[in-house]
């Protein structure tokens, strides 16, 4: 228990750091910035309670928004993602995920990118529209979510299959 | 009683997501409105701290650069304080406090201007006696309006930000509007409300008004790019070309207008009566 506490922990740390430091500066062609700190809620356990889940969502979202100024769009996104990851692991790793026992080092990997997909995308789009806050500006809020999620996916699954680690 | 408690305890995910989402978009919706942000900001000695020591590297980066604006900057002072024709019958009282405008000197320790609404972190704060609604300029224009301050930091809302507002004018004809910004490009901002009998043509300089006793009147803004009437058809929307790069600011000047608040005084005084 305590190892899981404190290696999420450090892992909440330096996401966020590595998210405000760096992942927000690279402005790819004007404004195209990854949004990697969603690795956190991607991979908790799956075994642990959906309210710690959410709560622990909530604070993450909070400390990027704490850091950027902006309010609260990032804790909105992730809290969103952390309620609907059950119904997103479901769809993605079916029958798995149904009897509890799943592995995010060792479930397939076209699995694993729809699941990360789904995930970023639904994420970034709560995000934009959120940050925009303008309806009219519907357009923009696609486009901006669109090549914010090709990145993000980009770069999380690259992370991932970095620092997995091996089991074979 | 015992229905209700279940209930609780069977939506016990839902409701807590729907509380924590409602809070998110309450802080949300407070950020979109002017001066209204309480919490979340980082004007606080955790990301203040923070963005601070990761500044202290990467000030170095582009010390020369930064440098080569100063000291351009000093030639230009230097420029106008010997040639004024009129030196040494001007009497200069050193020792009166009675100056209109009182400037700092700050760094900022977090630029941003890529989002929609832009924020920036600056590294002076109450404890150098800065507070809100002080402008900010650089040593080519325009900056910003202080939102929020905590002891040692300030942060800034930036020109780039879809909520602000500041009041500026056609330096050539004298005609008022306000400066917004729709959200694109970082190197243009609207100009708009400038009356349809104006004349002027791209490439005229922009400056601030001095209405909103924010800004002294005169700070450089920037230039017409290209402008075209309005949907009523009664007023010009300007794109002004700024001469600030929003994106590589480091010394910024923080402006305290002495007399702000015996003018709020008055004004709020004149619409209560």
């Amino acid at each position: 228990m305590n190892s899981v506490f404190f290696a999420q922990a450090s892992r909440f740390i330096i996401l966020v750091l590595f998210q405000v430091l760096i992942f927000n500066h690279i402005n790819f062609l004007g404004y195209i910035n990854p949004y990697i700190y969603i690795l956190l809620i991607a991979f908790f356990p799956v075994r642990n309670n959906r309210i710690v889940i959410i709560f622990i969502s909530f604070f993450l979202g909070l400390s990027i928004d704490l850091f950027l100024d902006t309010g609260g769009v990032h804790a909105a996104a992730c809290v969103f993602i952390a309620y609907i990851r059950p119904i997103l692991l479901k769809s993605s790793f079916g029958m798995i995920y149904e009897h509890q026992t799943i592995r995010f080092n060792t479930v397939d990997f076209g699995a694993k990118l729809t699941y990360i997909s789904l995930l970023t995308i639904v994420h970034h789009f709560v995000l934009f529209s959120l940050e925009i806050f303008n309806f009219s500006k519907i357009i923009l809020i696609l486009q901006k979510a669109l090549f914010s999620s090709i990145f993000s996916i980009i770069l999380i699954i690259l992370i991932t299959v970095i620092f997995s680690r091996k089991t074979k | 009683m015992q229905q209700i408690i279940n209930f609780l305890i069977r939506n016990k995910n839902f409701l807590l997501f729907l509380l924590l989402f409602s809070i998110s978009i309450v802080f949300t919706i407070q950020s979109h409105s002017y001066h209204k942000s309480k919490f979340i900001n980082s004007a606080n000695f955790l990301t203040g701290g923070v963005y601070n020591s990761v500044n202290n590297i990467s000030d170095y980066f582009n010390l020369r650069s930064q440098n080569n604006l100063l000291s351009e900057e000093n030639r230009h002072l230097k420029s106008l304080l010997y040639n004024q024709a009129t030196k040494d019958s001007v009497y200069i009282d050193s020792l009166s406090f009675n100056d209109k405008y009182r400037f700092t000197s700050a760094n900022i320790i977090k630029n941003s201007y890529a989002l929609p609404d832009n924020v920036l972190l600056l590294n002076k704060g109450k404890n150098d006696s800065v507070f809100e609604d002080f402008g900010v300029i650089t040593s080519k224009g325009i900056l910003g309006i202080v939102n929020k301050t905590s002891k040692n930091f300030a942060t800034v809302i930036s020109i780039l930000n879809t909520t602000s507002n500041i009041s500026a004018k056609l330096k050539k004809t004298n005609h008022y509007g306000s400066l917004k910004w729709n959200g694109k490009n970082p190197r243009i901002t609207q100009l708009v409300d400038i009356p349809k009998i104006a004349n002027f043509k791209t490439g005229d300089t922009i400056v601030t008004s001095g209405l909103s006793s924010i800004f002294p009147k005169g700070v450089p803004i920037g230039t017409v790019n290209d402008f075209k009437l309005d949907n009523t058809e009664n007023y010009y929307e300007i794109n002004v070309l700024l001469f600030n790069d929003m994106t590589n600011i480091e010394h910024v000047y923080i402006i305290k207008n002495i007399n702000l608040p015996e003018i709020k005084n008055l004004l709020n005084g004149i619409s209560n009566e």
